[in-house]
């Protein structure tokens, strides 16, 4: 059963960092503002999400896999709040053309 | 050369190069930007360092409030900045480079000639943790062995907002501070200060709740709770309260306020100034960590607030 | 299974100090907010690995503080400071 859940963990994790690794490329390579926000969404969600799941199964019970997946939440909420008010301040300063 | 030497040495290198930056970009902006990374950084280190009781403390105020009070005064020094043209001159930055760096190296020279092992009293601490019924060896510190100097910290936060207020103009003396912030009721602002806010008050209430046993406290907890009662407030759902307001006043002082019974009490029913008895000592020092959740909280918010500047009607 | 995480988090803060090149780089200050975001979130990622390789349970509490922080410095910078209102009337879709 543990070589089932490190499995796991290894491929979510290694996920993870693949994301990770697409959405810092993106921001130092994207030519403009809301395209680099684009990147930086997917380092935000799909690289701390799959960081998440691949440490669920090895934690050690349920209050700590909520705390995982709450803080999974929380940069969610972060991310996509944080996006729109970046991408209306590039806006209006003219830089997102 | 473990991987984990490697990891510790890049993390160091990383710190240290952002450090460096940092001091040397030209732009106010910039630099706070970095600072705040900073901070984030220097949370990972105390994490490494096994001093979780640091580093979050580090994380909630370098995270929340500090972030805020920062790129607000930089925004601000970017404005005057335009207008003034004279830089300080060579004399003058240089002498400000060797003060920094000569306190820089008389820090460093001190870590380095400790003897080895340090002088620590830990040890003492955790044989002694038992006396106060609850497992972190900080909370022990702060709550116990060293109760007066957590209590004179609180006096410090309350003498700091008297000084906030006093200089509000004397038509704003007693009214709200700051201005009222103005934000799309239906805006992603206002989204997150109402959907964020809740979970918040758990987290913070979790954090101070698990500081008996686990790194965590009252401090922590109510930069957290500042936080959110701040997010509020930046999303114009709600004003900051007149200062004249006898029920902000009451939560202000309740802190210190308990805690000072509290001593008393271990004065005139016990040996000594906040003694606790043996039997109660868990239960007062959580009741008095409530208190201070709510006056830190207040307080911090109130610190951020600034000085009055409408009169309250 | 430690060698494995232990070199995710080495790997993760490589690319947060890629993120730290782009908050040097800027141009604008949107940009920079952008890479604190990214720095943040990558270092609630290093938080919850280093928290499992180092059997230090309490990392995660810090990761959630950071989780929970994590908009702050953004709205610091879209508000301009604390004290400021917007000269131009906050109108619909404008969060000022």
């Amino acid at each position: 059963m543990s070589v089932v859940r490190d499995i796991i963990t290894v491929a979510g994790v290694s996920a993870g960092v693949f994301f990770f690794f697409a959405g810092t490329v993106g921001l130092l390579r994207f030519p403009d503002t809301l395209t680099r926000l684009h990147a930086l969404s997917k380092a935000d969600n799909l690289g701390l999400g799959f960081v998440v799941l691949g440490l669920l199964p090895q934690t050690g019970g349920l209050r700590d896999g909520l705390k995982l997946i709450s803080i999974w939440m929380f940069v969610l909420l972060a991310g996509a709040s944080v996006s729109q008010l970046i991408a209306r301040t590039a806006r209006q300063s003219g830089s997102g053309k | 050369m473990s991987i984990a030497t490697v990891f510790e040495i890049a993390l160091a290198a990383v710190v240290l190069g952002l450090a460096i930056w940092t001091i040397a970009v030209p732009d106010t902006y910039s630099a706070t930007v970095g600072f705040i990374a900073y901070g984030l950084l220097v949370a990972l280190i105390w994490v490494r360092l096994d001093a979780v009781d640091v580093a979050l403390t580090e994380a909630a105020i370098g995270g929340g409030l500090g972030g805020v009070v920062l790129l607000g005064a930089a925004a601000r020094l970017r404005d005057t900045e335009a207008m003034t043209t004279e830089a300080p001159s060579l004399i003058v930055r240089l002498s400000a480079a060797i003060l920094s760096a000569s306190i820089a190296a008389a820090l460093a020279v001190a870590i380095l000639l400790l003897p080895d092992p340090a002088p620590t009293l830990a040890p003492e601490v955790v044989s002694n943790s038992g006396a106060t019924g609850m497992a972190n060896p900080v909370t022990n510190v702060l709550m116990a062995f060293r109760g007066m100097d957590t209590m004179l910290e609180k006096v410090v936060l309350l003498l700091a907002i008297v000084g906030v207020w006093s200089l509000a103009s004397d038509q704003a003396w007693g009214g709200r501070p700051g201005l009222r912030h103005q934000a799309d009721p239906n805006g992603v602002l206002a989204f997150l200060a109402r959907l964020l806010p809740p979970a918040g008050i758990v987290v913070g209430i979790y954090i101070l709740w698990t500081g008996a046993d686990h790194p965590g406290g009252a401090f922590q907890g109510g930069a957290v709770l500042a936080s959110m009662w701040l997010l509020v407030i930046m999303a114009g759902l709600a004003d900051t309260p007149p200062v004249r307001s006898r029920w902000l006043r009451l939560i202000l002082v309740s802190g210190p306020g308990l805690f000072l019974v509290v001593g008393l009490g271990g004065l005139c029913f016990g040996p000594a100034f906040l003694a606790y008895p043996v039997a109660f000592a868990k239960p007062l020092i959580l009741g008095i960590e409530v208190a201070m959740l709510l006056t830190i909280a207040t307080t911090l918010g109130l610190l951020l607030a600034g000085a009055p500047e409408r009169s309250a009607e | 299974m430690t060698e494995f995480l232990t070199a995710a988090v080495g790997l993760i803060l490589t690319m947060l100090a890629l993120g730290l090149v782009s908050i040097l780089r800027g141009p604008t200050d949107a940009d920079r907010m952008m890479a604190t975001q990214l720095i943040g979130t990558a270092g609630i990622a290093v938080l919850l690995l280093l928290g499992t390789v180092t059997g230090v349970p309490a990392a995660v509490d810090v990761a959630l503080i950071l989780a929970l922080l994590a908009t702050f410095a953004s709205i610091a910078f879209v508000k301009k400071g604390l004290s400021r209102l917007a000269t131009d009337g906050a109108g619909p879709g404008e969060d000022r």
